[in-house]
Order: structure tokens, then sequence, then C-alpha cells
């Protein structure tokens, strides 16, 4: 067990899993002699060689393409795309292609190809260069996404990505590369997309997930000095959704608070809430409550970026007013 | 040449036509649904580019596909029994007409968007690159598809790591309705490829013979590990873009010029006019006197009652694949659970 960032934990998982398989290969813009634009492979071009850590051409359509095809025929790519948001320019490859060859070939070809990117709100990156992508992919089939909030996650999941035979997305945050915590890298793995409940209580239910996660670890705190003993679930994946994790906890608790970084509208916020009120709705003391981004953009001022995403002090507002039966106005704009 | 091959390609031209004719009456009575892109006119492209491909070589094509899978070697009742939806289909009737899949055959895809097989097809040379294998793949594209972002990008990383592809344009003049000249600033796809540092050549997509013997010579250079090749075929297409699409936009004139250069016709004349002599045998390099008489009156055969047996069993083959299509059962929605997770009953994921 050791202290790691987030980015040493998944450079540390694609090392193991390029050291064990020579059929890893990972692809992108900046991934071999500069390391990474978030040092995520830094190193592994020394060790693995230009042809295994292959620094491509800014052609993220083509090269996340590349991926698909490499795959089919064998290979194990992992496909960095610098951040979520040009993953729009890579959106036929992973929708088109890789998320349908396997059922459009009857289940002949596997896709044993992983997709890395990292996304989110950082700071003041404005709004091409801030965004959430997980509505778009989520309602997808044929895609897998894992969405680690710790480094303990990064590794583990981005090893069973990496072995697992369907495209897989690796949805980092770039808030989290820096965060440090602990790393086992003997000890078993959960299941790739179990979700795990990161703080126990019995006042309420939050499901939350990557750097969200983190930020509804703080609320909790904030929440119990008030006297509200939250339980949190971090759903480390998006697709599938560990619905029974959920399920156990909101029969226990009676109230569903959902905080995500996305925003509000058609997010994946929207689909926990409807899936768990259809599991849960009569153990429900009251509706379930979203605590989301704004439908906007990301505006570059830093004050209007930090009002438009939930901070911890939102979610614990939230729930004080859900378990108190207070109604929260909601910010709709449109 | 071999003897042999000019009859083989005859036999698998008329494959390919009559198969399709008949897919386009299927189309009509309604056994087959979706787009149906079909491909008389262009015989002389699929047959000759693959008869000249090895069976270890990669095959990534587009939606007007039934054609390269047949000659990749895909069985016919398979092809028919996908075109039907049904689940013996070669996609397990998941994909349909312009999704053919054999992973067998290495047939990696028909793709309904265009510009999609670029990608795959430099995927898979990579994984060969790597593995160090003298095989190649080979990628169809037609010329409505090089405006496409995913052209330029992956003929810049083919060439920049020389990986081992074929890009096979097929030019029939016509981005679905739109002729060339109105949709492509450079009419002559293959002097693109100079952008990009790749040898490229034009070749009369009507005749099998010229396809087959330059695209024998540029796979070698490309299994050798010369980096990629391109080839722009110049054919034409006789039927409308797909079933949809009646073809208004091209006059009869033009239509009637092209069925004049008849690939098939132009195979049939051709191996008549060189109906083998023994002289021709002689200079063939056939070793025994013997030899050249068996081969040649099995070929005198072939030029009469042989065509016809010819034709019949042709037409034998497609009956039968369409009795056993139509025969065939429906996938059912396991099926499509299966073909969206083929992985996932083996694996706790949650």
């Amino acid at each position: 067990m050791e202290n790691l960032t987030y980015w040493q934990a998944l450079n540390r998982a694609l090392d193991a899993e390029m050291a064990a398989d020579d059929t890893v290969i990972v692809l992108g813009e900046d991934v071999g002699l500069f390391g990474g634009t978030y040092r995520v492979t830094e190193g592994l071009y020394a060790r693995y060689g230009a042809q295994r850590v292959r620094d491509t051409p800014i052609s993220e359509g083509s090269f996340t393409g590349l991926g698909v095809g490499a795959a089919m025929a064998g290979l194990r790519p992992v496909v960095e795309i610098m951040t979520v948001n040009f993953a729009l320019l890579a959106l036929d490859a992973i929708i088109n292609m890789a998320a349908k060859i396997p059922f459009m070939s009857g289940g002949q070809y596997a896709m044993p190809l992983t997709i890395r990117m990292p996304g989110g709100t950082a700071h003041q990156l404005a709004a091409q260069h801030s965004q959430r992508l997980e509505h778009t992919l989520m309602n997808v089939a044929g895609l897998r996404i894992v969405v680690p909030a710790t480094p303990q996650d990064a590794y583990w999941q981005l090893r069973q990505a990496i072995r697992a035979d369907d495209c897989v997305i690796v949805l980092e945050h770039e808030l989290l590369n820096f965060e440090q915590g602990p790393v086992d890298e003997l000890a078993d793995a959960p299941p790739p997309h179990r979700a795990i409940v990161r703080r126990s209580g019995h006042d309420l239910t939050i499901v939350s997930y990557s750097r969200m996660a983190n930020q509804a670890l703080i609320a909790a705190e904030q929440l119990a000095g008030m006297g509200i003993d939250a339980e949190v679930i971090d759903l480390r994946s998006l697709s599938p959704i560990d619905w029974q994790t959920c399920v156990d906890s909101v029969n226990r608790t009676g109230f569903l608070l959902i905080a995500e970084e996305d925003c509000r509208f058609a997010g994946a916020g929207a689909e926990i809430a409807a899936s768990l009120t259809e599991r849960c709705f009569h153990a429900l003391q009251a509706p379930p409550l979203r605590v989301a981004a704004l439908d906007l953009p990301n505006p570059y001022n830093k004050t209007l970026e930090q009002q438009i995403i939930p901070q911890p002090e939102d979610i614990a507002v939230a729930a004080q007013a859900l378990v108190r039966g207070q109604r929260i106005p909601q910010e709709d704009r449109a | 040449m071999e003897r042999e091959l000019p009859i083989q390609f005859l036999r698998d031209m008329l494959r390919a036509r009559r198969l399709e004719e008949r897919l386009a009456q299927e189309y009509t009575q309604g056994n087959i649904g979706g787009f149906l892109h079909l491909y008389p006119g262009e015989e002389a492209v699929a047959v000759g580019v693959l008869h000249a491909a090895e069976p270890g070589d990669y095959i990534v094509s587009t939606y007007r596909e039934h054609i390269h899978a047949l000659i990749a070697g895909v069985s016919m009742r398979a092809i028919v029994a996908e075109l039907f939806g049904k689940r013996t289909g070669c996609s397990g009737g998941m994909g349909g007409s312009m999704h053919l899949f054999d992973a067998e055959h290495r047939f990696m895809g028909g793709y309904a968007i265009v510009g999609e097989t670029y990608p795959v097809a430099i995927g898979a040379a990579y994984a060969v690159m790597l593995r160090g294998l003298p095989e190649a793949v080979i990628c169809f594209f037609g010329d409505g598809a090089v405006n496409q972002g995913t052209f330029h990008e992956s003929l810049n990383m083919a060439a920049l790591w020389q990986l081992p592809v074929l890009f096979v344009c097929e030019n029939n003049h016509y981005q679905i309705g739109t002729e060339i000249h109105r949709h492509s600033a450079v009419t002559e796809v293959y002097k693109r490829a100079g952008g990009y540092g790749i040898p490229a050549e034009k070749v009369d997509g009507m005749d099998v013979e010229a396809t087959y013997r330059q695209t024998r010579a540029a796979l070698e250079q490309v299994r050798a590990g010369q980096g990629p090749r391109l080839l722009e075929f110049e054919t034409y297409r006789y039927r409308g873009h797909s079933m949809a699409d009646p073809g208004t936009y091209r006059s009869a004139a033009e239509v009637s010029m092209y069925t004049a250069q008849d690939p098939i016709a132009a195979e049939m004349r051709s191996l008549s006019l060189h109906y083998p002599d023994p002289e021709t045998l002689h200079a063939l390099g056939l070793e025994s006197c013997e030899t050249l008489c068996r081969r040649y009156l099995d070929h005198g055969h072939l030029d009469t009652q042989g065509l016809e047996a010819l034709e019949a069993e042709i037409q034998q083959e497609i009956e039968d694949a369409v009795q056993y299509a139509q025969a065939a059962a429906d996938p059912t929605l396991e099926d499509a659970w299966h073909a969206l997770q083929p992985n996932w009953p083996h694996q706790a994921l949650v």
C-alpha cells in the first residue's frame, strides 16, 4: 500500500497491463515522448517503444477508429483522448463503430478497446474545454463506462477495462489527477461496475460519482454537524449501474439525493432518479432530488463557473431540505 | 497469367451479377428490407482485387459490399440469409445488407457511414505491422468518400507509420447522385495520395485482368513492408445508388456507353478472342504437349456448352442460397442480447 496521485495510479495500471500483455498498445496525442498531457503515460515510451506507445496526429476520429480496427484484429488498444471535449470528434468511431460492431457482426467481433478521457469542470477552461459527456455515452448500448473517483479505483478500473473484451470508456476527472490516495496494487479488485458505500448513514442516501462523490463526502461531514447522518454511494460506473447497492440503501433511508456535475436536463441523474423511483417508490418518503449543474455551457468567469456546478454546501442544503420536507426552488430557466 | 484465372474471373463475375439481379427481385418482393446497394457494373474491381488477395488478408468494406464478401469467400447462403435478416446470416441477422461481417474470412465488415473504412483498415494494419506478418489489409471506398476527414487523417497515419494497407477506390463517378466533378476539386482520386507520399495508380476498373494484375503488384509491395499503396479503379454502376434511387440524374446515353464496356461481356469476348491455340499455350510456359491439349479441350468446351453449364451451376447456387435463407429461422431477442454482450454472461460486472 502506498500513497499515489490519481495520474500515478493510472500510469501504474497501464504499465502493469503493458508488461503483462504484448498486445496492449497506447495511442493518443502526446502520449509518447511527452508522457501525456496529464503525465498518465510517463515513462511508457522509454519502456515499451514507439510502436506500442504511439504519438498520433491530431486526428481523433481516425486514431480512435484505428483503435477499433486494431481491437478487431487482436490487439488491446488503450486510446487516450486528451480531453472529453475532443471525444466529440471521435463519436463516430465510439458510437457508430466501437459500440455497434460486436452487435452488428452478430457477436463475432469482441471490442477489447479502452478509451480514456479526462473531463469535467476544471479551472476556467471555458465552454469548449469543460464538458461532461456521460449523458451522451450512457445512452449508447454497447459501451461500458467507468468513472473512478479515487486513485485506488483508477488503478483497478483501468486494469479491468484493458482486460475487458468490450469497449470500456474510462471517464477521468481533470481535477482528480493530482489528488492523492492509498493504492494497494496487490489487493483483489471488486467487480469493475460495482458501486461502493463510501460513508454509511441512516437519514438519507446521496448517490454520486466521479469527483462529485468526493464533494458529497464533504457535504456529509457538514450534514453530520447538523445532526443529519447521510449515506454516500459512489457509483464507480455509469454503465452498467449497480442498482442493488442503491436500492438497499434507499429502502433503508427513505430519501434519495443525487449529486452530479453534469447539466441536470437529461443527465445521468435523470436516469438514476427514474430507475430508483421505479425500484423504491414505496420506500421513498419524498420525491428524489437532484443537485446538478445549471443547464448552461461553462462560463469562463471564475465566480460564475463555481456557481453553475454544485458545491458541497449546495449538496448539504439540498439534503437538509429533503429530509425536513422543505421545498427547494429548482433552477430551471428553460 | 495462369490459364485458369480467366475462367475463375468469369465464373465469379457471373456469380456476382446474377446474385445481385436476384437480390433486386427479392427486395421488390419484400424479402429484403432497409437499404440495398447493388454492384452490377463494378464486378471487375471486386473480382480482380480479391482474387489477388491472400486468405490471410483483411478486408474492410462499405455498404455496397455483398460482392466483396462473396468473392472474399463468405458463403452465398450466409450472405443471402443476412440480407433476409435471418439467424444464420453472416452477422446473425443483426447487421443486414450494409453490415456483413465474417471473422473467419477476415471480412471486417460493411460500414454504413461514409469514410469509416479507412480508420478500421489502418487499425487492422497496425496489428499486422506489430506482429510482423506478411499480411495486408484491403480497404474499399468510393469516390464520394474521399472528402471525409478520415480519408486524409488515415492516409497520413498509414504513410507515416508505413502500414500494410491497400486503399482501393471504386470510382463509379457518383456520390449518390452528385457527379464527381461537382463533389471534388481534384477528380483523379489517385493524385491525392501523392500528398501523403503514397504511391498510387489509376486502373481500368472494367477490365478484370487489369484489376487483378495491378492489385497483385501493389499487394506484393504492401506485404513486403513497403508501406501503403492506393489504386483508383475507374468503374461504373449500372443501377442507382440504392434500390430507393432510380438514378434519373444520369443520361441514358451515359449508362449505355458504360454498358457497352460491360466487364462481363468484355471478359467473354476476351476468352473467345484469346481462345488458346497451341502456340499461345506454349508461350505460357506449359510443360508438356499432352497438358496443352487437355487444357485446350477443357477451355474449348467451356466456350460453348461449358458456359451454359456455368450459368446453370450459378443459378443453382443462387436458388439454393435463397431457399436456405427463406427457410432459416429468425433471430430471437436472446440472440440480440447475446450479440450486444457476447462476454457479459461470463463476467461479474457489478
